[in-house]
């Protein structure tokens, strides 16, 4: 049993990657730490859950990175995804911190695998955990309890007491009751608010209640309001998240990763009233992958179907929810409740638009539309071979951008520019300092171990002074 | 599997998930392959993201364990034996006992009353009770027999598995299979070890296992030896503490006393949620069998001077002639069936090129 009366040197609030790698870096530098997860056993860890590799810089082949991945290198894809919106201080040190970490976090107990199969495009600059996402924080949450971190499980926080930037006692529900626990230090590393659907809502309106979101219910960015209401200053943009198109069949949350589809190029993208809205061969994964989301979420009921046909039905990994199938276009316009004639049309003015051409969808080829628009740039081909198939998408959110500003100790930037006395962020509640716009993949588990490890030694070295 | 198939994640943990991906579609016998050649370690469920409560109820350990108890009875030999995978733990106790009290009897009538008792010492003092020729003949034909129906039930697994492949194993795959079944490449958790009572892997079954296993062989090791110092030496049993059955047979018999007792402790800890509920008693008959023989034969070996000779040779060769004649309605097949799911992993690795 925990004693919540004793001052910890350390309260960490989260249970993810970020949070773990807080209290076992605090925990080794010889502070006492108290893990405060929101969330029920079985679905500890928030995001981190569902991730399965991480990003970081290296100078040579690993036994599981088939090359060097130069932080040079590691900057410049970082730039190209958030176009410049990002703070490269922070984000050239990440980057430089991030190669230590390879080692770091397999002596915290992870395990790394080569690249899963049909991810080899990332063999090079990301390493796998082997077993994913949920067999690290197994790792990490073993890795704490042999250390003598002290773990909470279902220990919602209700409120912070900051005076002034300094963070003095938490509340947290405690069955119908509510326990205080104060500490010297402060790490908050509990995500942002993607499965706040109100929250969203301020930005998003009535369509934010047709998204589906990718991870646990227990992301509701509580933590991250409070401490935005408590002086601290924000960064990244409120109104942003980030969000692939994902199986309409997949539950409200927690779908994973096993919900999204990578068969945009293999066909064409219709909304509800069967009519293509976006340029389905525009570019190639993963660049394609995170815009699909905010296209689906700006259609009518935030809903579409991607329309392919035989040829192409074994051309991507298989999907948990089997594709609908019609032996026309009618039929299957049919099982969808859309309007025959229009998806007719539509099929048929995309087919007489597609070009005679050499079809190769690992780079830009030269299958393309004339005269339709929007037009469909590659990988054009004619859906012309029942039977005819269907998935419906809808926008998945998988993470918001919307943080607290941190410095290179991972300690939270007041509004008026001061630095906190003792309060550090680290992960996704902190990710918007470094990636403002856009996504690479593993580069939110990289953010959360760097930081996680950043933030737990210098809390501890602040609750030692 | 559906959700494993689209999700893969677990794919470096074990030969399961690699042999599942090479396939989009599953037939019965590809789900037979695949149950067989998951070695129960449980790591997929520890890591698993949709593992319950999660609503996908993803509990792959449990499918397969269940499938592979349905795929024993399914290639069972004779089909009417089938059914002794039902309630198996009830029969094999009920066969072995009756084996147990006919080998008294049969002591009892076939000898003087008092002889069952007596002390006997000296080169074939065993023999005084039963004569050597009756029970070679007996033995071969138990252990003949089970050789037969294994052989025939793995015949129909091979087949229903290995029929895009063909009927041939190649040398290097063999090879290979030998190695991984031999160190227990698979119940290793993918490195960690295995995941038994919770998500911790603190389990050591792969010990158990592996004392469990090498004392079995040690001990037909033993057994063999003494079969041919009697037929090429004329070398009567029993023999002396130091000679090569003795060794043989006591240091596999201490194998397979401390390797099923582990076995059966970590089955008894084991997360329920793991396991094939309804057909625990399958595994509990086959440890205890095995180390009922290993026990009644280190008791036979320490008390034969005595006047318990009599009793416990009727008890171990009752308990192993109902080892022989239950093997192939057991879990003793396990082996087998892991093995040519090993085979056919690894000449399946090859042919796609990628060992």
């Amino acid at each position: 049993m925990v004693d919540l009366n004793r001052k910890f040197d350390v309260l960490v609030i989260g249970g993810g990657n970020a949070a773990l790698c807080a209290a076992i870096s605090a925990r080794r530098a010889g502070a006492s730490v108290l893990v405060l997860e929101g969330a029920p056993k079985f679905y500890r860890g928030g995001n981190t859950r569902h991730t399965r590799n991480m990003r970081c810089a290296h100078d040579a082949a690993t036994g599981i990175l088939t090359g060097p991945y130069p932080e040079q290198e590691f900057w410049e894809d970082l730039l190209l995804v958030t176009e410049g919106q990002t703070d490269e201080e922070l984000a050239r040190y990440m980057i430089s911190e991030s190669k230590d970490i390879l080692n770091w976090i397999v002596e915290q107990g992870v395990r790394w695998q080569p690249s899963l199969g049909g991810t080899l495009s990332l063999g090079r600059t990301n390493s796998f955990f082997l077993g994913g996402g949920r067999a690290m924080l197994n790792a990490l949450y073993l890795t704490a309890e042999r250390l003598g971190v002290d773990i909470l499980y279902e220990a919602e926080v209700l409120d912070l007491e900051v005076d002034n930037g300094m963070f003095l006692s938490a509340a947290l529900k405690q069955g119908d009751g509510r326990a205080k626990v104060s500490a010297a230090t402060l790490v908050a590393a509990a995500g942002g608010f993607e499965a706040n659907i109100e929250w969203l809502k301020e930005y998003w309106g009535e369509a934010a209640d047709n998204f589906l979101i990718r991870g646990t219910p227990y992301n509701r960015g509580s933590i991250l309001k409070m401490l935005l209401g408590k002086g601290v200053q924000e960064v990244g943009d409120p109104t942003q998240c980030h969000a692939v198109a994902i199986d309409a069949r997949a539950p409200k949350f927690d779908g994973g990763i096993i919900t999204r589809h990578d068969s945009v190029v293999f066909g064409i993208v219709i909304n509800k009233h069967a009519a293509r809205f976006y340029d389905e061969g525009e570019d190639i994964w993963p660049k394609r992958y995170a815009i699909w989301g905010r296209l689906v979420a700006a259609q009518p009921d935030q809903i579409a179907y991607i329309i392919f046909d035989s040829t192409v039905v074994t051309s991507f990994m298989p999907t948990l929810f089997p594709p609908i199938a019609g032996a026309t276009v009618a039929e299957l316009a049919g099982k969808l409740e859309l309007d025959p004639a229009a998806l007719e049309k539509t099929v048929t003015d995309f087919n007489a638009a597609v070009r005679p051409c050499t079809f190769d969808h690992t780079i830009l080829d030269d299958c393309r539309t004339e005269g339709l628009t929007p037009p469909k740039t590659h990988w054009a081909r004619k859906i012309e071979t029942p039977p005819y198939y269907a998935y419906p998408v809808r926008p998945g959110i998988t993470f918001t951008y919307l943080g607290t500003r941190v410095n290179r100790q991972a300690r939270m930037v007041m509004k008026d520019g001061k630095l906190s006395a003792n309060m550090f962020a680290a992960g996704e509640i902190m990710a918007g300092n470094v990636l403002g716009k856009g996504y690479a993949a593993g580069i939110g588990m990289t953010i959360g171990s760097v930081f996680g490890r950043i933030a737990g030694r210098e809390a501890a070295q602040h609750a030692r002074n | 599997m559906t959700v494993c198939n689209s999700c893969r994640y677990c794919e470096g943990l074990c030969a399961v998930f690699p042999a599942m991906e090479m396939r989009r579609s599953f037939s019965d016998g590809d789900l037979n392959y695949l149950a067989n050649l998951c070695h129960a370690c449980g790591a997929c469920y520890a890591d698993c993201q949709f593992a319950p409560p999660h609503q996908f109820d993803v509990n792959l350990p449990k499918t397969l364990a269940i499938a592979r108890a349905e795929s024993y009875a399914a290639y069972a030999w004779p089909r009417a034996c089938a059914g002794l995978f039902e309630n198996n733990g009830v029969v094999i106790a009920l066969i072995a006992s009756l084996s147990v009290a006919a080998f008294i009897f049969g002591f009892s009538v076939f000898n003087e009353p008092r002889a069952l008792h007596g002390i006997h010492t000296g080169p074939g003092a065993f023999y005084a009770l039963m004569p050597h020729h009756a029970m070679a003949v007996l033995f071969s034909a138990a252990l003949l027999y089970a050789i037969l129906a294994l052989v025939m039930g793995v015949r129909a697994f091979w087949r229903d598995i290995g029929e895009p492949v063909g009927m041939r194993a190649d040398a290097p795959s063999l090879w290979q299979a030998i190695r991984d079944a031999g160190n227990l490449r698979y119940l290793d958790g993918g490195g960690v070890g295995c995941f038994n009572e919770d998500e911790r892997p603190t389990d050591r079954r792969k010990i158990y296992h592996h004392l469990t296993f090498y004392g079995f062989l040690l001990c037909f090791a033993a057994t063999c030896v003494a079969t041919l110092y009697h037929f090429l030496l004329a070398r009567e049993a029993p023999y002396a503490w130091w000679d090569l059955p003795v060794v043989l047979g006591t240091l596999g018999g201490i194998g397979l006393l401390i390797g099923p007792a582990g076995l059966l402790a970590a089955n008894w800890r084991r997360d329920p949620d793991l396991a094939d509920q309804a057909r625990t008693g399958m595994d509990t008959a086959f440890i205890l069998m095995l180390f009922l023989t290993s026990f009644s034969g280190i008791a036979l070996l320490l008390l034969r001077d005595t006047a318990a000779m009599g009793p416990l040779l009727a008890l171990h060769l009752g308990v192993v002639f109902a080892l022989f004649i239950t093997m192939p309605y057991g879990k003793f097949v396990h082996g087998l069936y892991r093995f040519v799911a090993l085979v056919r992993y690894a000449r399946e690795r090859r042919m796609m090129g990628n060992t």
